[in-house]
């Protein structure tokens, strides 16, 4: 305490008052918080609200007209060419969260009734591929699925096929297979969370009161762990309909999804608005798609019981 | 019903496991084989053993250039989005406030969201802003796309952190600062070092943040990304492709090590992946 403070009884009442404030939780969590939590908005919020604004403006050339219109979400949701985009993207990112979900499911099952001691190597194991450069990831598919590539060299020199197939690359299935592999690690984690949270006691319980171990899986386990269900189906979907590098590397005219249309408008074509209001679009739609995919499992849930 | 017995029971599912993680690998392996097999196309049979294609990648100035630009872009993402990660993790998992969930969910919100959309709209702004596109926004952008991974791996080093300990530097005299460096910091120093390395492989793998928001400097993936149009290069892509792989595998294991030693440090399991 300084001299000259303690000269001046109101003022240290003052100060002290508000260094109690200072010294509150709430205060001192919120100060610390918030350098990141200005950094998000800034570079997350703020930006989402100047796409939003952009796709009620227009362009001409290179000065935006400020006047509200809705000229932009008619064309993202009538013309034929971004309907079929949409349509495509949320068709394919639905299969393959679908798949992924599946295919994940019996791994994450594994690893937490059965991995014993070796639960964290069993992880690390299935999440170091993920940790490679996605770009990487989908250009090893292109190298198998390609003309001359692994799966046709490979298959002709077993004498399976004469020649090589043309219907492996460049097609919705092969984005979907290569998107499926991509996000494999994204969906065994949350599932394997919400199994490790099942209580063992319950799944003993309906044994010892007669459930076969499938029903006991079917009616224990499985809606137990819908949690971990809903949120592996949203994690893969929601990124997966904005995918971008893996339609242009591996999808060919047929497997181009929406991504690809966005970046076309800020970049080639350059129609900010219309590039704006396809994301918007498909943020939205996504959201819905989420949505329902939460109810569905949610409803399911509820009936296995 | 034997059959499903034995399924849940373990037998086949050690299998099924067995097969999926060959499945994870095996695309990722091709990469390796084919960048030291002497043909220029990427098919089987192998037709002979070469490092010709590595000798060749440091005689390529526009590749040391891009290596050169994604280390500069990596340090400076991952020390900034780790101190940004360090204040929100420890602000989590120590205060208790309104809004709090709230903002931490929309801190971890780039995790989810489709990374063209982040990226476009990242973009725009910075237009709008007159920032001139170059390796500094690509650091703004990763720096976002990190800070989600900084603190899943902080937020699990510093939950179970004993909080007497921190106490009793205080009630010892301590300043709140003191305590932090001389207490917290050494406790959870693994957790630092394991976020730095973390958010540095991220950055030095990601490709869409950066190809929307550089300039004319490209990154490795970038580099990478110009190079695919060309058939002819492919062998020194999968080289060079060969080299990041083997990079990101080793940061991300010693990343793993450090963060398991935090996690036991502060007697908390449960995992950056969990």
């Amino acid at each position: 305490m300084t001299a000259a403070a303690e000269g001046s009884p109101p003022l240290r009442m003052t100060r002290a008052r508000r260094n109690a404030l200072l010294q509150s939780e709430p205060v001192q969590g919120l100060a610390l918080i918030s350098p990141t939590f200005i950094y998000a908005l800034i570079l997350l919020v703020l930006p989402i609200l100047v796409v939003i604004a952009h796709s009620f403006w227009t362009q001409h050339y290179l000065t935006i007209d400020r006047t509200f219109t809705l000229e932009n979400y008619r064309v993202a949701l009538t013309e034929p060419i971004y309907r079929d985009l949409l349509w495509r993207s949320l068709y394919i990112s639905l299969t393959v969260s679908l798949l992924t979900v599946l295919l994940a499911y019996p791994i994450a099952y594994f690893i937490s009734f059965h991995g014993g001691r070796h639960k964290s190597l069993w992880l690390f194991l299935i999440t170091i591929p993920f940790w490679t450069s996605y770009l990487l990831r989908v250009m090893s598919w292109k190298v198998i699925l390609g003309y001359n590539g692994v799966l046709n060299s490979g298959l002709m020199g077993l004498g399976i096929i004469d020649e090589p197939s043309t219907a492996l690359l460049y097609n919705s299935s092969a984005v979907i297979i290569t998107l499926t592999h991509a996000w494999a690690a994204f969906a065994i984690l949350p599932i394997f969370v919400s199994l490790e949270k099942v209580d063992r006691t319950l799944v003993e319980a309906a044994t010892d009161l007669g459930d076969g171990p499938l029903r006991s899986f079917l009616r224990v386990t499985l809606p137990l762990s819908a949690p971990g269900v809903i949120s592996a189906a949203l994690i893969v979907m929601i990124p997966t309909v904005g995918d971008y590098v893996t339609p242009k590397l591996v999808g060919g005219k047929d497997g181009v999804m929406i991504a690809n249309a966005i970046q076309a408008q800020f970049g080639k074509a350059s129609n900010w608005p219309l590039g704006a209001a396809l994301s918007v679009t498909t943020m939205l739609i996504v959201t819905l798609m989420a949505g329902a995919t939460v109810l569905i499992i949610r409803a399911v849930q509820r009936l296995a019981r | 019903m034997m059959a499903v017995r034995r399924f849940l029971s373990g037998g086949w599912l050690a299998t099924y496991a067995f097969l999926y993680v060959v499945f994870l690998y095996l695309p990722v392996i091709f990469l390796p084989i084919f960048s030291v097999n002497t043909a220029a196309t990427p098919k089987f049979p192998l037709t002979g053993f070469t490092l010709h294609w590595y000798e060749d990648l440091p005689r390529t100035p526009a590749l040391l250039d891009a290596a050169w630009n994604s280390m500069i872009v990596g340090v400076s993402a991952a020390v900034l989005s780790t101190v940004l990660g360090i204040l929100a993790a420890r602000s989590i998992t120590r205060y208790r406030y309104p809004g709090r969930s709230t903002i931490h969910g929309l801190i971890m919100a780039p995790l989810v969201l489709p990374e063209v959309i982040v990226a476009i709209s990242m973009l725009l702004v910075m237009l709008q802003l007159g920032l001139s596109l170059s390796l500094f926004t690509v650091v703004l952008g990763h720096v976002l796309v990190c800070i989600p991974y900084s603190m899943t791996v902080l937020t699990s080093g510093f939950e179970g952190f004993d909080r007497s300990l921190e106490e009793a530097s205080a009630d010892l005299g301590e300043s709140a600062f003191g305590t932090f460096r001389r207490v917290t910091l050494p406790m959870v120093a693994p957790a630092i070092i394991s976020s730095l390395l973390v958010c540095f492989t991220i950055s030095l793998d990601e490709f869409i943040i950066a190809f929307f928001l550089t300039g004319t400097e490209a990154t490795l993936p970038i580099y990478i990304w110009g190079q695919l149009r060309f058939a002819a290069k492919l062998p020194g892509v999968l080289a060079l492709g060969t080299l990041l792989l083997v990079a990101s595998f080793l940061l991300m294991t010693v990343a793993e090590i450090l963060r398991r030693r935090a996690a036991r440090r502060t007697q908390n399991e449960g995992g950056l992946y969990a």
